[in-house]
């Protein structure tokens, strides 16, 4: 009888374990050695066995058995070496002799916290069913009634607004020869408003990112305002800013933000007398969709010479933004005054704008916001937002789902008649399944004002990995192979920051033409469709009476 | 009489849903009382009663009681009374300044639309002085033929019919254009996409009138009236409030930093359909506005003293067949037609050269 072998040792796990097996073809490998190479978790690696092989090779059978010594190509189970099912040795693979498959009955959650530490990783929610967002259906159609629009020939404002905006009633304007004038005797407060396109790019940070990705992006957007007219902005995440940027025409294409760390922050203010433009809009995260509660984080393995110089901070540390700003202790004062410290620092030409994630009290924010004249918007990160470093239990199961969030938010506006007063950001799990600007559109109508979009950017336009069945998501460990979230030279050489810019292009651009599909026939064309709830539908009852639309099957 | 000739001309255009009526400036039996608001609407016998209770308890004197002569028609089932009753105001409210006077007959009106409207016993379409409404539904024709307007003695200098209520919601005697708030009334062509958040908005001013909305298009009344009366905005601003121009645009404009504060604060008052407006202020200025983009026609035209307003050429022909056809106007989409109180004079304001 054989010896019992693993059984022996009863911790060790079964590859049935694991979320992702490898399927290696042992008569298409060529013995390369690419893949084990590659695998950013030494998942796979080549190993010698000793096989038993029954021969024939005379004219008549003369079975005999051989023990020969074979080079394969072997699935490790170590829970910490785990095959992440990210694929890229089936990229490098030159004949298709290797994949990971999805293992649906899995058990890595029961395992993966040796140590005492529960599992931390990138990515977003992992949950493959269709969202709230991409069950919401346009039904409203222009059609017999009235001519509807063309969205190739009419002309199209797909633009809003980001800042606070003054009541109509509360205009300092004054009547001159039937005209009318800004009275500028009135000395009352203008706040600054951004005329911007309605989906921006939601933060990722300097050092979450690679270089080359994060320099994509913003190559980018500043192409996408200067050549094509369209005025995307792009949230910076905490991380500081680019030395050059801060001092660049290009900034007022950037939101800035502050959250809990404070990092980088102390290389802007210092850059404030040097800029020659203003910023878009400065973000204070307050929380973040993909892990309430919880602050930034930069492991240390990513916080390299250009990131801790940016940063200003030293090398090879681990930096944890606290999960609260540690001077605040109520929305009342600390918030305010925080809003109008950022005011201050630009001379109250800027919009400042807190972020949180998405939650039940989002309406006791919203309302305190309202009553603050300098809070230039609230923008809400749901459930489904991503991030690039969090424990899984938070990714999974701390948040709330956007869509009602929004919805809620944008009806109590309406009741205090402040809905065109504060605008709504809505984050979080846009474009899940790819439809950008279904989804931006979706919540334009439940009273969004803009839309504001991170994993699908990644995605779309550096090829990220990651999806809702846990592949990849590395991005914590400075170890993504794409080069996305790294700051190792090695990965991220596999990353052209020119590609990274071409396709946010693409992005926006057809996101700009899809919107127009989205809006022509149902006859909007001039102002964004905000809170046009008439135009959507969705086939789930209770889901249509707590978003307040109609029902369609 | 001759605008619902006028609008049977022009009925390719309407399904013949319903007539309404909104007559302003007016004359005949109503020349002596300028000063007296005229309350106009529909009611039931017991509705009557109700009326005349509610009325004399907010001290309102009766002084007139119009009714139109109503001819059986086929088809068309007369209601109880049709009426155009002029009121004095009450004691306290003589003197007081005519804004206080409009508010005070907004209210009654809403107060007596909320009593009558659960069981239909009481419409109440406009309540305010030398104003006269007239409502049915049915075909135009007919329901003119209905109401006796071929041989009423009613004259008034500003006439406005419409021949269709309701394309997208329920056909209703308070879906019927013109609607009328506190001397501004509208009627529209088209279909008002952006519906929701403009009565959302507009719900939420504050405003007690702001109600009803059974029909899209009651939305540009009270964009009217929020714009000129509530914000005193110059008339022209309607334009800049309903079809806000591009930024690049609006930089041609004197008044670009105005401008551009009101485009932000009113951004849900943007209309966004095939629209075309035709309205009257409180001192009877006509006007004519089209949607962003002329998806609906207009056309203004006729001689000094007697201008129509009208959504099709053909009607205009029929109105007023001996004008010069070649002084025509037919606005595009930056301009706003304006006619001055008794048709003195015509003048096309240009969004663009303002």
């Amino acid at each position: 009888m054989e010896p019992a072998a693993k059984l022996d040792h009863n911790h060790q796990l079964s590859l049935k374990e694991f979320p992702y097996i490898i399927r290696w073809r042992d008569d298409r490998c060529k013995r390369c050695g690419r893949c084990t190479a590659v695998c950013p978790v030494k998942a796979i690696e080549p190993t010698v066995k000793v096989q038993r092989v029954v021969l024939s090779e005379g004219p008549v059978p003369t079975p005999t058995a051989v023990k020969r010594i074979v080079h394969i190509v072997e699935q490790v189970t170590d829970i910490d070496r785990y095959c992440t099912g990210c694929g890229t040795c089936t990229l490098v693979c030159p004949n298709e002799a290797i994949e990971p498959e999805y293992n649906p009955q899995n058990k890595f959650l029961h395992f993966k916290n040796r140590g005492g530490e529960g599992y931390k990783r990138g990515g977003r929610r992992n949950d493959p069913a269709i969202s709230t967002l991409d069950r919401l259906k346009f039904t409203r159609i222009s059609m017999l009634t009235d001519p509807a629009l063309d969205a190739g020939r009419h002309e199209f404002r797909v633009r809003t607004l980001l800042g606070r905006i003054l009541p109509a009633d509360a205009l300092p304007l004054k009547r001159i020869n039937g005209r009318l004038a800004v009275d500028s005797d009135n000395g009352k407060f203008i706040p600054p408003v951004r005329e911007i396109f309605p989906i921006m790019i939601g933060s990722m940070s300097v050092g979450a990112l690679s270089p080359p990705m994060w320099e994509g992006l913003a190559m980018g957007v500043s192409y996408l305002n200067e050549v094509e007219g369209l005025p995307v902005v792009m949230a910076t995440g905490e991380g500081g800013v680019p030395p050059r940027l801060l001092r660049s025409k290009y900034l007022k294409y950037f939101i800035i933000q502050i959250a809990s760390g404070y990092f980088g922050w102390d290389e802007i203010v210092h850059a404030i007398p040097h800029m020659v433009e203003d910023p878009a809009a400065i973000e204070i995260k307050y929380g973040q969709g993909a892990k309430p509660g919880d602050g930034g984080l930069l492991m240390a393995q990513k916080v390299l010479k250009l990131i801790a110089s940016i940063r200003g901070v030293p090398q090879f540390v681990d930096l944890a933004s606290p999960p609260t700003h540690q001077t605040k202790y109520s929305i009342e004062e600390a918030v305010a005054k925080m809003i109008q410290s950022m005011s201050m620092a630009w001379g109250f030409r800027v919009p400042v704008y807190p972020k949180i994630s998405g939650t039940k009290t989002a309406r006791a924010v919203l309302n305190n916001l309202a009553r603050n004249p300098y809070a230039a918007a609230l923008s809400i990160d749901g459930e489904d937002g991503g991030t690039g470093a969090a424990y899984n239990v938070s990714m999974d199961k701390m948040g709330h789902p956007i869509a009602s969030n929004i919805r809620e938010c944008y009806l109590d506006l309406v009741r205090q008649g402040k809905q065109n007063e504060l605008p709504l950001i809505a984050a979080g799990g846009v474009a899940k399944k790819g439809n950008l600007a279904a989804n931006a559109a979706a919540l334009i109508m439940l009273g969004a004002s803009v839309v504001s979009v991170g994993k699908y950017v990644m995605q779309a336009t550096a090829n990220c990995f990651g999806d809702e069945y846990n592949r990849c998501n590395l991005c914590n460990t400075g170890k993504c192979p794409r080069g996305i979230t790294t700051q190792d030279p090695k990965l991220y050489r596999r990353l052209d920051s020119d590609k990274v810019a071409e396709r946010v292009v693409e992005v926006f651009k057809a996101a700009n033409v899809e919107l127009k599909k989205i809006f022509a026939p149902m006859g909007r064309s001039t102002e964004l469709p905000i809170g046009m709830s008439d135009g959507l539908s969705i086939d789930d009852k209770a889901m249509a009476d707590r978003l307040e639309i109609s029902y369609a099957c | 009489m001759e605008n619902i000739t006028a609008l049977e001309t022009m009925k390719e255009g309407h399904d013949g849903s319903g007539l309404g009526l909104t007559m302003k400036d007016l004359g005949g039996e109503f020349e002596n009382m300028k000063g007296y608001p005229i309350l106009s609407g529909i009611c039931s016998k017991t509705g009557a009663k109700i009326l005349d209770e509610f009325m004399d308890k907010a001290g309102f004197k009766l002084k007139e009681i119009w009714a139109p002569k109503i001819k059986p028609v086929k088809g068309m089932t007369p209601r109880e009374h049709y009426f155009a009753r002029v009121y004095d105001y009450p004691a306290s409210y003589k003197h007081k300044a005519i804004k206080e006077k409009e508010d005070l007959l907004m209210n009654m009106r809403l107060a007596l639309r909320k009593i009558g409207e659960p069981d239909g016993s009481i419409f109440v379409f406009s309540f305010y002085p030398d104003v006269l409404t007239l409502k049915e539904v049915g075909d135009p024709l007919q329901v003119a033929d209905f109401f006796g307007l071929d041989k009423a003695d009613i004259k008034a200098k500003v006439v406005f019919a419409q021949g269709r209520q309701n394309t997208n919601y329920q056909i209703y005697l308070y879906a019927c254009h013109p609607f009328f708030i506190q001397g501004y009334s509208s009627m529209t062509n088209g279909e008002n996409t952006a519906f929701v958040p403009i009565r959302e908005f507009l719900m939420s001013r504050g405003v007690p009138g702001y109600i009803g909305y059974n029909s899209d298009s009651e939305v540009f009344t009270h964009i009217l009236h929020y714009t000129v009366r509530q914000l005193g905005f110059p008339l022209t601003y309607y334009k800049d409030v309903i079809t806000p121009l591009k930024e690049a645009e609006i930089e041609l404009r004197e008044d670009r930093d105005a401008l551009r504060l009101i485009k932000h604060s009113l951004r849900p008052l943007c209309i966004d359909g095939p629209n075309m407006v035709i309205g009257f202020t409180p001192n009877g200025t006509c006007f004519m506005v089209h949607d962003s983009k002329k998806l609906r026609p207009g056309v203004v035209g006729g001689v000094t003293g007697k201008y129509a307003l009208m959504s099709e050429e053909c009607g205009l022909d029929s109105a007023i067949p001996g004008r010069n056809k070649s002084a025509d106007i037919f606005p595009m989409k930056y301009d706003m037609v304006i006619v001055k109180p008794h048709a003195e004079e015509v003048m096309v304001w240009n969004q663009l050269q303002n």
